[in-house]
């Protein structure tokens, strides 16, 4: 077949994605595929070990600890981070106020610098000068606790610190708010609907599209998250905040156990996978789309 | 009511109250979501043994200013910032212009796989970073990059699917016979881009550019994978090796490094608010 005028030009203004994405993402793509069945270190030649990485997983303590780390965070932080900016959403809906300088100072966080903002947590998290130790004592008189020093605490404090970065969700559940029609809440106000009905079975059935969208967005990145706990934690104390993506750094970088990392990187997409696509079946009973 | 519309010296009496309940909470929380900041600005001020006070101060008097000029000097600070800027100035110009330029080919030049492509290329977006991380990096160091800037930079040359996907989306409500027109009129497919296409793209140019600009500033295990020589830091992981070096005691130089850090993504946000909250809308509703 001939290529046209049109067809040269199209090569033109292509060229720079096709190569892009040949070297970028689908050689990666395919070699970690392959990488993950091999034992290579980067600095010598891949070896073919067939089923040896994913058999060594089953076998490795820490894959599991973090695993199990990345699920008690994702189960705590990811309803509690879409439940905590639904409702301050909903708040600024009613706002007249001051409703662009509250949504700015919502949203701000979430852009700031992460590591800037991972030593400024470390600093209030502090066990013996820290600001919420203070905050805790001052209002409801819990004594001291070394947040970064003891398992639980540390967890818990990296879930609570997420919350300061859900201004993204903020702005978009405020955006699809206010693409409601009124008319829906006038009718409903005739039928005599309270503000939390109106929000129960008018908002959320009517932004569910978005609330769907956001927990997919929200399950593939906390099952990713990484750059906070390395640098406030480094996965510690005893291994209790080491989450999946840092084992599989350590692994890729640290020890230079590269077909492994990608044998982890392989089962962590599976696991997105398989998630998302739970939650598209749990979504097509209850997400409702307008106009079909 | 609830569309926010009605003005307040208007309302009745019930809704007056409760407005007043509203700016409340909403003012304690954002008195809360404020107050990291705050606290960082009040203790980069601090004399050190003023930071291990309890109960602590939060005006620092007199604030010691000079905390920023011995941040500045106890790491290569200008060094790093050098760098970024470099990483944030390429990388956002190549992103822009590639990513319109891969846009235009396929929002409105016709081309055997476009189809296919298209969908290819929408399909990456879920492809987890972890999962090219490893060959990623074998491609760099078999071009002779790690330790370089480049990784961080080069490949914004070449579009990002979301950047295309967001572009291709504005250009496609672009009237066509705006295109044609310019067509009959003899200008080339270059022209029409740079010339009309681009132009009117603009607003969704800014959204692409600054959440790249922002993105490349902030950005973390980039450069943590592969900068290896401390001349080569960007801001945040030069950040990062500060505090890994001297966390735990030097909370003001800390505090005002991280200050710093902070201060510039702050001037783009109140610069640029508005386009930022566009892009989100953009990008969060019209899935």
């Amino acid at each position: 077949m001939k290529i046209g005028k049109e067809g040269r030009w199209a090569l033109l203004f292509i060229t720079p994605w096709i190569i892009g994405f040949a070297v970028f993402m689908a050689y990666p793509v395919v070699v970690s595929f392959f990488y993950s069945f091999c034992d290579y270190s980067v600095l010598s030649k891949p070896v073919w070990i067939g089923l040896g990485n994913y058999r060594d997983l089953l076998d490795d303590d820490v894959f599991w600890i973090s695993l199990r780390n990345t699920a008690v965070f994702a189960v705590f932080s990811l309803p509690l981070g879409i439940l905590f900016s639904l409702a301050l959403a909903a708040l600024l809906h009613l706002c007249v106020i001051g409703k662009a300088t509250f949504r700015a100072i919502f949203f701000l966080p979430s852009l700031l610098p992460i590591v800037a903002n991972a030593i400024i947590w470390l600093w209030i998290f502090n066990g013996e000068y820290g600001l919420f130790n203070y905050f805790l004592k001052g209002v409801f008189a819990i004594q001291p606790v070394n947040w970064l020093g003891a398992p639980n605490p540390a967890m818990a404090a990296l879930i609570i610190l997420g919350l300061w970065g859900v201004g993204y969700s903020i702005v978009i559940f405020l955006a699809a708010f206010q693409e409601v029609p009124t008319e829906l809440y006038e009718a409903a106000e005739l039928d005599g609907a309270s503000h939390f009905g109106k929000f129960r079975h008018v908002t959320i059935p009517l932004i569910s599209p978005v609330l769907y969208f956001q927990l997919v967005m929200g399950i593939i990145g906390v099952l990713q998250v990484f750059a906070t706990p390395y640098i406030m934690t480094g996965g510690g104390p005893a291994r209790s905040t080491l989450f999946y993506t840092m084992y599989l750094y350590d692994n890729a970088f640290r020890f230079l156990r590269m077909g492994y990392a990608c044998a982890l990187a392989w089962i962590l997409f599976i696991i997105i996978v398989t998630l998302t696509w739970a939650a598209t079946r749990l979504s097509s009973r209850y997400v409702h789309y307008q106009g079909g | 009511m609830a569309d926010g519309t009605v003005r307040f010296s208007d309302m009745p009496t019930r809704d007056r109250v409760m407005q007043a309940a509203v700016f409340v909470v909403l003012g304690l929380l954002s008195l809360a979501f404020l107050m990291p900041l705050l606290w960082m600005v009040s203790t980069s001020l601090k004399p050190v043994e003023e930071t291990m006070k309890m109960p602590p101060s939060f005006i620092p008097w007199p604030p010691q200013w000079h905390n920023y000029v011995e941040a500045v000097q106890a790491i290569p600070f200008f060094r790093y910032l050098l760098n970024t800027v470099i990483v944030c100035v390429l990388g956002t110009t190549g992103t822009v212009f590639s990513s319109a330029l891969v846009a235009y080919g396929f929002a409105f030049l016709r081309w055997r796989g476009r189809e296919p492509m298209f969908a290819l290329t929408l399909a990456t977006m879920m492809i987890p970073f972890p999962v090219i991380m490893v060959p990623l990096y074998g491609v760099f160091r078999t071009l002779g990059w790690v330790g370089t800037l480049q990784p961080l930079w080069v490949p914004e040359f070449f579009g990002g699917a979301f950047n295309i996907f967001l572009i291709r989306q504005f250009f496609l409500g672009i009237p066509k016979d705006l295109l044609d027109s310019a067509r009959i009129d003899g200008a080339s497919e270059w022209q029409i881009f740079w010339r009309i296409a681009v132009p009117l793209a603009k607003p969704v140019l800014v959204v692409v550019g600054i959440f790249h600009l922002i993105f490349a500033w902030n950005d973390f295990l980039g450069p943590l994978i592969y900068l290896t020589k401390q001349e080569t830091f960007t801001i945040s992981l030069g950040l990062q090796f500060f505090q890994s070096q001297h966390g735990g005691t030097q909370w003001h130089l800390l505090m005002a490094a991280s200050t710093l850090v902070i201060l510039p993504v702050l001037l783009v946000f109140l610069a640029g608010q508005r386009f930022l909250i566009r892009g989100i809308t953009m990008t969060g509703l019209k899935q």
